[in-house]
């Protein structure tokens, strides 16, 4: 009770400073914001190796492991991808997710020489997402078949792939072919007309003039 | 060695060329389909190329276009040895962005059932550790003990693999009657089990020669290397995230952290045997801690109503029908989740964008970052310490490609 007392009649300290405010201070990152009590970090994607390299190094985050890496599709936005950074400080015991964004020609900086765990999870965006990663000296493809063209994550990929395999028992051997669907591909518009402005079926003119209708 | 020494007469220049050798992916070490690019500078691996893939199924792919309650089944067959763990860090990823939270009975029996799929887990890598190195019998004596649990996930799930149980917002339903007291009853024999595998393998002059100082990992590169869970801890980092960020019941319960010292393939080895006996701990505490109780949300937006109510009420019928063809929409937002599978840290990255269905979800397979540094690890080892390295590592493809 005497602590409180004399604390109630000095200054009160303000408060330290919480992970996403340091965070905030880190040169390159524009933006901290706390979802779901994760701190997430926005960076220009030029500078994810100083951000990187000042997560790991600095004592305040002390990042030591880079426990994933992947790749997000946002088709209708200028940059499409973005790059998310998952790390996590053993010492410390607090996460930090960094994201980045970039387009389908513009190349992110590898972090592999901050984490080396990065190569893998690297040539894996590479390989599901076509991200390319400059200075990583193996971009090579991962999971996919040798020889797989496309890069299978990406929204505007069919699930069904292009191409089909199996084995050709006249020739002998593996072959390639196109898919053939024996039926449709069954995908169903689960939006509610009641809950999101959709357009029905035959109600496009209605649909229209109420759009339309608005300024 | 290509240059041309000058020699003297009499003598002969043998030259020794490093030769490449296709491990796998057939191979029986290989644990799955690994197929190893090994570059041999005699019986010595020079280079160790890892090429993945081979049981690559689109998971990730096919989850954007499954609603929520459908991309349940996909995470059994990941890691399709610890099944449950996997389960659970995608209910726990949906639970948090819908807001909901699983009761608490359905907690204690996900923190049973995770910990007796970190035993299944074990038993399988310990034993098929040994397999590889030339033991036969532990993974036998195994292989009897694992059927015990599996037939315990049978009973509540209705599956021995691929259990489908944990759900979003609880389980799928209760404990048969009876199945806690054969657990509690198996958990009494179980640490007699450990010992005899014990007795066959710690202090074994074999096993303690091809293991002991093979593939070290010192704290500072299984760090680098992304390793975690048993791998990590082996390497003398005591990390656990049952301990560090308690999810489920783990924080209401009492268990020691194994660590190991020399980050070797025995210090793993004796990590994963350590755990085996702290989820036996862990198991007893959940059966005394089990209040009777409701094992999902009471919420018939997220989990379906009993069969007995669908037969009289016309709204939970309707439920039960909304659930299974639209299921629910979950509010935009993003999430990194994991748990500590028995293998390491295994995570969730779910982006939800207000639909039905998953926008992304990236699945943090543990095993990916480990079999990575088998180039670091096998690096001037024996041909026969990289199968060693492989095994106790812990890999299983389902979860590595995806």
């Amino acid at each position: 009770m005497a602590d409180e007392v004399a604390e109630a009649g000095s200054e009160p300290a303000p408060p330290p400073p919480t992970l996403a405010e340091q965070v905030a201070t880190i040169p390159g990152v524009t933006a901290v914001t706390v979802e779901k009590g994760e701190v997430v970090a926005r960076a220009r994607a030029d500078s994810i190796v100083e951000v990187s390299t000042a997560l790991r190094d600095d004592p305040r985050f002390a990042c030591e492991q880079m426990m994933d890496l992947c790749g997000v599709d946002w088709p209708d936005r200028a940059e499409r991808f973005e790059v998310v950074y998952n790390l996590l400080s053993v010492s410390l015991n607090q996460r930090v997710r960094v994201i980045i964004s970039t387009d389908e020609v513009t190349p992110v900086p590898s972090v592999h020489g901050v984490w080396p765990v990065a190569t893998w999870w690297e040539r894996e965006a590479w390989d599901l997402f076509g991200i390319a990663f400059s200075g990583q000296p193996d971009l090579r493809r991962i999971l996919t078949d040798y020889g797989f063209e496309g890069h299978p994550l990406r929204k505007d990929f069919p699930l069904t792939g292009y191409v089909e395999v199996r084995y050709d028992e006249d020739r002998k051997q593996v072959v390639y072919e196109p898919v053939r669907l024996t039926q449709d591909f069954r995908t169903f518009d689960f939006l509610s007309p009641w809950e999101a402005i959709t357009t029905l079926p035959g109600d496009e003119k209605a649909h229209a003039a109420r759009t339309e209708a608005k300024p | 060695m290509s240059e041309t020494a000058v020699t003297e007469p009499g003598t002969k220049v043998v030259e020794i060329d490093s030769h490449a050798i296709n491990f796998g992916p057939q191979h029986p070490a290989a644990h799955g389909v690994l197929r190893l690019i090994l570059e041999m500078d005699g019986e010595v691996v020079e280079r160790a190329d890892p090429h993945i893939g081979l049981l690559h199924r689109g998971t990730e792919k096919l989850i954007e276009y499954k609603t929520y309650i459908q991309a349940v089944p996909y995470f059994d067959r990941l890691d399709y040895v610890s099944a449950m763990t996997q389960e659970h860090a995608f209910a726990l990823a949906t639970e948090k962005l819908l807001g909901i939270e699983a009761p608490e009975r359905a907690k204690w029996i996900r923190t049973l059932f995770s910990e007796i799929t970190r035993v299944l887990n074990h038993l399988l890598s310990v034993t098929t550790g040994a397999l590889d190195i030339g033991a036969l019998t532990p993974s036998l004596w195994g292989f009897e003990e694992r059927e015990k649990l599996m037939e315990f996930h049978e009973a509540a799930s209705g599956a021995r693999l691929h259990a489908n149980y944990f759900r979003p917002g609880g389980v799928a339903k209760d404990l048969p009657a009876g199945l806690e007291e054969k657990i509690a009853e198996w958990a009494e024999g179980f640490p007699k089990f450990v010992d005899d595998i014990e007795a066959l393998l710690t202090g074994n002059r074999i096993w303690k020669q091809r293991t002991v100082d093979i593939g070290i990992m010192t704290a500072e590169e299984a760090l680098a290397w992304g390793f975690s869970g048993p791998c990590l801890r082996g390497s003398g980092v005591p990390w656990d995230l049952r301990r560090s960020q308690p999810y489920e019941m783990y924080s209401s319960v009492q268990f020691d952290i194994p660590v190991g010292r020399n980050g070797d393939c025995y210090d793993r080895y004796l990590v994963r045997v350590a755990e085996m006996r702290e989820s036996v701990k862990i198991i007893k505490q959940c059966l005394a801690g089990m209040q009777p109780g409701p094992v999902k949300v009471q919420d018939r937006k997220f989990t379906p109503p009993s069969r007995a109510e669908m037969k009289h009420s016309m709204e939970a019928l309707i439920h039960h029908f909304k659930l299974y063809t639209e299921g629910y929409h979950v509010p935009a937002g993003a999430t990194y989740t994991v748990v500590e599978a028995p293998k390491g840290e295994f995570g969730v990255y779910l982006v939800a964008d207000g639909t039905n269905r998953p926008y992304r979800c990236k699945i943090r397979a543990t095993g990916f970052s480990h079999l990575q540094a088998i180039e670091v690890m096998s690096k001037r080892h024996m041909l026969a310490d990289a199968v060693a390295i492989i095994g106790s590592l812990d890999i299983v493809f389902g979860e590595i490609d995806r």
